[in-house]
């Protein structure tokens, strides 16, 4: 499918969404709140049938986080980006990893680096740092270790 | 803290395998619980070779960056470059020159063959069979050779910058690749009458570690891991770049979703890059190795997004900039972490000897997981 018949079908299904076009492919903005229902849709609607997230990222940009999702369809070949912004002292986002299995590491992951809380995630701990490691997110631009020398 | 051995109250016992294990090929920590033999559960614990790659890549500029990158999947250097340079390349709009596009194709399968040479050699070592290594590497050490002439490096080329190759091939280049063409056409029945056709090894490798189409891509699983499963997701062919859609060759599929169709597909891989190869190497345009480009890379405000195919399967390059010289945040989709996620699926209720084959068969490198 185009990314502009890909803009009409996704407009019929989600109406609340806002639509951003420009880059290589369609950006979905949406709230926090309709997350969790929203990637219902995404995965299920066969006519859009985005069963392979292949990206789940987040990004700091000091005054909030963004969390990134790049989706793609295996039977279609279509992809698209949802972003959701969340609030950077308290974030909070519904897990996806009933609807994606993928998404329990790369969630583990988010939590770690950038301290994202994964509501109803099925296991939430530290993968990737020692255990112990509380408080801190390497990954947020804010994060200083004089020790261990991150930055070059 | 997880307790790390010992038995629990249901009568199952939990056990490591690693940090330091011949079989987990690098620095993985395995927790698994059993009962008897049969697997319960396996929890993988990163972060041993964590060196925050992405994080430093952000105060790295879009030259510098690249060169991290062949640290992550050590084995893929070239295709991992390569995916660096295609997205900055892609924010700049660079016009790469063919003869580059060329001499980069022909050094991905060449990194391509090695890597799986290394992983047969390694995966038959697993299994308990030591002689394969050897023959493995016989030929991996002909690309390595290929490799250090051109590129002056065996195992971190660096060899990709934006807009093109480092330097031009050396001379030698084309004589000695078709000389490896070659070599491997006819040492490549020792690799079946040693291994694949060896029913001890059949054994051990059919119905262990079945995994699903439908889990596959749930899982995120990509590269041989997938394909092994029937999921056609070769980038190569479904979003190809560079020159890859003017060339003739086949996406490996095998239906069995076992350690032996994913045995299969690598082995079958290997012989598609060689027919990639034989159809570049006599033609490779005369011209420009490199684009013109400026000395300091400024991408535009924004999003890029590049994913190439890998040794081991579908590596992802998100960079988002924010029009300075360095990028703002980098996100490397390295193909092994979601390869990883899976295996504590396929692994529950096999025996614990079998978790060696599932391992070998999802390709590992523990450098790309932890990046």
């Amino acid at each position: 499918m185009t990314n502009e018949d890909l803009k009409i079908k996704l407009t019929e299904l989600m109406p609340s969404a806002v639509i951003e076009e420009g880059g290589e492919w369609l950006t979905l903005n949406i709230e926090a709140s309709n997350w969790h229902s929203m990637a219902t849709i995404l995965r299920s609607e066969v006519t859009v049938c985005f069963d392979y997230l292949f990206c789940l990222t987040c990004i700091d940009w000091k005054s909030h986080l963004t969390m990134v999702y790049h989706l793609s369809s295996t039977s279609y070949r279509h992809n698209i980006v949802v972003k959701i912004n969340l609030d950077r002292n308290n974030p909070a986002i519904e897990t996806v990893a009933n609807i994606w299995r993928t998404a329990e590491f790369h969630e583990r992951e988010v939590y770690e680096l950038f301290g994202v809380n994964f509501l109803n995630h099925p296991d939430l701990r530290l993968l990737i740092l020692p255990d112990g490691w509380e408080g801190k997110n390497p990954l947020r631009k804010d994060f200083e270790d004089p020790i261990n020398m991150i930055k070059l | 803290m997880v307790e790390t051995i010992g038995n629990t109250a249901e009568g199952n016992m939990i056990i490591n395998v690693g940090p330091q294990h011949p079989a987990t090929h690098g620095v993985l920590h395995l927790v698994i619980t059993i009962n008897g033999e049969t697997i319960q559960k396996v929890e993988p614990h990163l972060g041993y070779i964590h060196r925050s790659i992405e994080k430093m890549c952000e105060s790295l500029t879009y030259r510098q960056f690249i060169y991290v990158t062949s640290r992550m999947d050590y084995l893929s250097a070239h295709i991992n470059n390569h995916a660096c340079a295609l997205c900055v390349e892609k924010g700049l709009q660079i016009e790469v020159p063919t003869r580059a596009q060329y001499i980069r194709v022909i050094m991905d399968e060449l990194t391509r063959i090695a890597s799986h040479e290394l992983w047969w050699g390694a995966m038959a070592m697993d299994l308990g069979a030591f002689t394969p290594f050897f023959h493995a590497f016989r030929e991996r050490e002909s690309i390595n050779d290929i490799m250090e002439e051109t590129c002056g490096a065996r195992l971190t080329m660096n060899y990709m910058v934006p807009g093109g190759v480092m330097q031009d091939i050396h001379p030698d280049f084309q004589r000695k690749v078709k000389a490896f063409i070659q070599q491997f056409k006819s040492k490549f029945s020792e690799y079946n009458e040693m291994v694949t056709g060896n029913i001890i090894f059949q054994n051990r490798m059919k119905q262990v570690g079945v995994l699903s189409a439908e889990d596959a891509i749930s899982y995120g699983c990509s590269g041989p891991a997938a394909r092994g499963s029937g999921v056609s997701c070769d980038i190569r062919k479904i979003y190809p770049y560079e020159i890859y859609n003017t060339l003739e060759f086949e996406e490996v599929l095998e239906t069995g979703g076992d350690s032996f169709a994913r045995y299969m597909v690598r082995l079958n891989e290997m012989h598609q890059s060689i027919k990639i190869i034989e159809q570049l190497i006599d033609n490779i345009p005369e011209g420009d190795f490199q684009a013109k480009t400026k000395a300091v890379l400024k991408l535009p405000k924004g999003e890029f997004y590049q994913r190439v195919e890998t040794a081991r399967g579908e590596l992802g390059v998100y960079i988002v900039s924010e029009g300075g010289t360095t990028p703002y945040r980098i996100k490397f989709r390295s193909p092994g972490f979601s390869n990883l996620s899976v295996l504590d699926h396929i692994a529950r209720g096999s025996k614990l000897g079998d978790l060696v084959a599932m391992m070998g068969t999802l390709d590992l490198v523990i450098p790309d997981i932890d990046r």
